[in-house]
């Protein structure tokens, strides 16, 4: 009850500030596949899944330390979308970044989205991602 | 406690062994004191060190355990609880244990201590026996003295090695001991057919000296007169018994050391065990009744320990044997000469096809319902049920026992029958196991059990007992791939082929459910590349590839990758040399040569790959495939064309197969060689397909592995042309791409096929399954379509636009990626990551 309070009553956080970068085209993107962006420094992984949707995590491997995570093999686990690392195959849910074969580690996402023409692909960042 | 085990031969490693796996508390202080300067090795196997140079080594003891080797024990001194050493070492002992093995038996004939007259017994014997062969020679003559089972196995290794081979045997046929005459003379006519000569019925007279004073000739009693350089003693074996006789213990009349049924002596602290001891009035000379006495001798000390009961007894072993000598089965079972007294009442039914070379022998009781024993040569199939049936009913006539109709009833057999003999085990442990135990496969009860690890002619029916246990308690093994598929890999490979299915979106949705994974794509992938559905990369396919297909190269630890160019059969011209090094050095790789006769070009970056591939391309150079689940190379020595001791041109053949194979997509990768002599330089038998030249053509070896779980390759058929060879290749490889489970290698393929190497036999050259026209057309298809993969790449601007390591920023490189220098080449410097712990181990 306590902690239900407390966020009841807290003042909201202001969102942080995203900036938007264009990576890529949309149909640069291989249906069930990644790649990877240089964006303000940071590799971000990206990926177009078998509906269409894309997603956006880190592309540094937790597991094996090398920036390879664009290069994994998608597919669904229980019904949610997932990549598998190519190193050492651990699976992450796309969603959220979680590693669902070992749920305390968990891979940095971002927000990604076509752009208004629905040709292009954006990547945003916030102060926090270049920690 | 301090136990002193003298012997550190099979007998004293395995107490040894099961010494220290059953005290975990660690109460007991083991020393081993060993004659032999190397550390315990499998003398079983012997006859693999020398033909194919296998290692022989046992696992070692751990630090706990003492071992002192090349210092032979001289006396025991019982009233003193110690022994001496030659170099003068006393050891105290609470309990002493007694494995000194036997010493070979050289008939005393005028000249056995000729230089060139040999035993046959240990590592040092048998490296002099081959220096000996080597100074005399190919086609000079070969002399065994012995016709028992390690006189042949020793006549094929003198064969191996260039000798003109004879086998002396003084009784009057083959392995008097296991056949009777009938099996013998059987056994003698496929062994004269592989080029061995056979002298029996005939006792040595002499060995003789040529002028130099070495060994020139050998004489029987019958006046012939064997030339010989070589000649090898084996015709039995005498205990080592010299300790006890020495320390007033009893021995037998023929020697051996005299012990009760729980392996000690008269003397409480001591006990005997292996070849040395004499037990129920036998000494036994095969390896699986020394185990069975190491195991007693063990509960025995580790009672005294635990407080245990420490019961176990020795009991008769089941003297069963089937071997393989020379290709040619060898079995015999229970009581072979039960019908030798015509009072006993037992009678024999015998079966002879000359033709096949095929002879088998059933004793059985005088109503012909009890089966007694039995010798089967040419074809033991029938070996394993019959074994276990010995003593019980038979479920039909003899007739149909000799014709293999014994299967019948597996699950009938009484949970006292022995089923492994190495290793005695029961089939009612077998069942335990399962039922109990909860183990659910095969290779689970193996290890638990040891049930099939030591010959493997049980695991057929060690498999059926577990299926049927496994089938009783109710339990479906689930063959589902992942959670995507409900099917096998075998069963995905029958939909895809029967429903011309080319796209893993079509096979999801009528045939899965979900959108795939990393377990999934990549077994369809390879699937629709074996069914030859274009390029690696084409389409939808690109999305199913693993990283490595995907780039057409191999993933490394820092995220780079490698680079293998084909050289078929390790054959490279000095220009093409050139350019690998050319390649290597203006792109910075580190290179190494690999164990399949190539180059491995390392540390490239995606962005780097096409640029690579275009300079090797351009001098002729196609992929290796070194990145697939496909064939990598097949090795070669340098064969005919140089070797002094070729015979046939193992280069060429390489290369041949090589090309015919390249490019072929399959379960797992696939590894060849071709040596071009019996020598074995290309370590072929280590191999998926292997093929030894032979003066008469060709023998092929399948369904070997090195890496993790080394198997070594079965010889499917002797002597074949170049064109039988081949088609037997390709329809081994294509059943093995139809039928295999993801990731399987051929080895563990061959060993779960129910019916092994003789089903795939009659699968391949005999056409069971009436496969054979459509495998053939299917590997033809494969030749005619191959393509290189890198050559396509490269003019299609499509694919390759994937190379880049970022997709807003082509030419730019992985900044993470850093290179330092070790000896004079670079090495990845690994940036940490968050959780790099979690990859080391």
């Amino acid at each position: 009850m306590t902690m239900t309070t407390q966020t009841m009553t807290a003042a909201p956080a202001a969102p942080p500030e995203v900036r938007w970068t264009d990576v890529c085209g949309y149909a640069d993107l291989l249906p069930e596949r990644g790649a990877c962006a240089m964006v303000d420094g940071v590799q971000v992984a990206v990926f177009r899944a078998f509906d269409g949707r894309l997603y956006a995590v880190s592309n540094l491997d937790p597991f094996s330390g090398a920036h390879v995570m664009s290069r994994g093999i998608l597919g669904t686990r229980a019904g949610a979308p997932t990549v598998a690392s190519p190193m050492y195959k651990q699976v992450f849910d796309l969603r959220t970044g979680v590693c669902l074969d070992e749920p305390d580690v968990a891979l940095p996402t971002f927000p990604i989205r076509r752009s208004a023409a629905g040709d292009r692909v954006e990547v945003g960042l916030t102060d926090g991602h270049r920690e | 406690m301090h136990v002193v085990v003298v012997g550190h031969g099979p007998a004293g490693h395995r107490l040894v062994a099961a010494l220290r796996a059953g005290d975990a508390a660690g109460a007991l202080r083991i020393t081993v004191v060993g004659e032999e300067a190397r550390p315990a090795y499998d003398r079983v196997a012997l006859t693999s060190y020398l033909t194919e140079g296998a290692d022989l080594g046992l696992p070692g003891h751990g630090a706990e355990v003492e071992v002192v080797a090349g210092d032979p024990v001289t006396a025991v001194d019982r009233a003193g609880r110690a022994v001496r050493t030659a170099a003068g070492r006393v050891i105290g002992y609470d309990a002493l244990v007694l494995a000194t093995g036997s010493a070979p038996f050289v008939p005393p004939v005028p000249g056995r201590d000729l230089p060139g007259a040999f035993v046959y017994r240990t590592v040092d014997d048998l490296d002099a026996i081959r220096a000996a062969c080597e100074r005399a020679g190919a086609g000079a003559g070969g002399v065994v003295v012995g016709g028992g089972l390690l006189g042949l196995e020793a006549a094929r290794a003198l064969q191996g090695l260039g000798l003109e081979t004879r086998v002396v045997e003084v009784a009057p046929w083959l392995m008097p001991r296991q056949l009777d005459e009938g099996g013998g003379a059987m056994l003698r006519r496929r062994i004269e057919e592989l080029g061995l000569a056979v002298h029996a019925g005939t006792p040595l007279a002499a060995l003789e000296a040529g002028a130099d004073g070495a060994l020139a000739r050998v004489a029987l009693a019958d006046g012939s007169v064997l030339p010989a350089a070589v000649a090898v003693f084996s015709a039995g074996v005498r205990p080592r018994d010299e300790l006890a006789r020495g320390c007033g213990l009893a021995v037998g009349e023929r020697g051996g050391i005299v012990v009760d049924d729980g392996c000690r002596t008269a003397d409480e602290a001591v006990f005997a065990i292996g070849e040395c001891a004499l037990v129920g009035g036998r000494v036994h000379g095969l390896v699986a009744p020394c185990f069975s006495m190491a195991e007693v001798v063990a509960d025995a000390l580790l009672a005294r320990v635990s407080g245990g009961a420490g019961g176990a007894r020795f009991e008769a072993p089941d003297s069963s044997t089937k071997l393989k000598l020379m290709g040619v089965d060898v079995a015999s079972f229970g009581d072979p000469f039960a019908d030798a007294d015509p009072a006993g009442g037992a009678l024999g039914v015998t079966y002879t096809d000359p033709v096949a070379g095929v002879y088998k022998r059933l004793v059985v009781s005088d109503d012909a319902r009890t089966l007694l024993g039995g010798v089967l040569v040419g074809d033991a199939s029938a070996y394993p049920a019959l074994r276990a049936r010995v003593g019980a009913a038979l479920p039909g006539t003899p007739e149909q026992a000799l014709f293999g109709d014994v299967e019948a009833a597996d699950g009938e057999l009484p949970d006292a029958t022995v089923i492994c003999s190495c290793n005695n085990v029961a089939a009612g442990r077998i069942r335990a196991a399962v039922r109990d135990e909860g183990l659910a496969d095969l290779a689970a009860v193996k290890g638990c059990t040891r049930a099939g690890t030591t010959c493997g002619s049980c695991v057929p029916l060690v498999k059926k007992l577990v299926d049927a246990e496994l089938t009783a308690a109710g339990v479906e093994v689930s063959r589902a791939l992942c959670e995507h598929f409900e099917h096998s890999r075998a069963e995905l490979f029958d939909i895809v082929r029967v429903r011309g299915i080319t796209t893993f979106t079509r096979l999801i949705e009528e045939h899965g459910r979900g959108r795939g994974c990393d377990i999934c794509k990549p077994v369809v992938a390879s699937i629709l590349a074996s069914l030859g559905h274009g390029h690696v990369l084409d389409g939808e396919q690109a999305a199913l590839q693993d990283t490595n297909d995907h780039f057409l190269a191999n993933i490394q630890r820092n995220g780079t990758y490698s680079v293998v160019p084909r050289i078929p059969g390790g054959e490279i011209t000095p220009e093409r040399l050139i350019v690998i090094g050319e390649v290597a050095r203006d792109f910075g790789l580190y290179t190494k040569i690999t164990g399949g006769q190539r180059i491995d070009l390392f540390g490239a970056r995606v962005e780097q790959l096409p640029e690579i591939w275009r300079r090797l391309v351009e001098a002729g150079f196609e992929s290796g495939h070194a990145y697939g689940k496909s064939l990598r190379t097949v090795k070669s020595c340098v064969g005919s064309t140089w070797c002094r001791y070729g015979v046939q041109d193992s280069v060429a053949m390489a290369i041949r197969l090589e090309l015919r194979y390249r490019g072929l997509r399959s379960p797992h990768k696939l590894k060849a060689a071709v040596s071009g002599c019996a020598r074995e330089c290309a370590e072929a038998q280590g191999k998926d397909f292997g093929v030894i030249a032979t003066e008469k053509g060709w023998n092929l070896y399948l369904a070997g592995n090195g890496g993790m779980r080394p198997r070594h390759a079965d010889l499917f058929a002797a002597d074949l042309t170049e064109e039988e060879l081949v088609r037997y290749i390709d329809r081994f490889l294509m059943f093995y791409i139809r039928t295999a489970d993801r990731l399987q290698r051929t080895a563990s393929w061959l060993e779960g096929l129910d019916g092994g190497i003789g089903y795939l036999r009659e699968v391949v050259v005999d056409d069971r399954l009436g496969l054979c026209a459509e495998l053939d057309a299917a590997m033809e298809r494969h030749v005619a379509g191959y393509s290189d993969e890198w050559r396509d790449t490269l003019e299609d601007p499509g694919k390759l636009a994937r190379f880049v390591s970022f997709v807003n920023a082509p030419g730019t490189p992985d900044p993470s990626i850093v290179f330092e220098s070790e000896r004079d080449q670079i090495k990845p410097v690994l940036v940490a990551g968050s959780r790099l712990e979690v990859a080391a181990r």
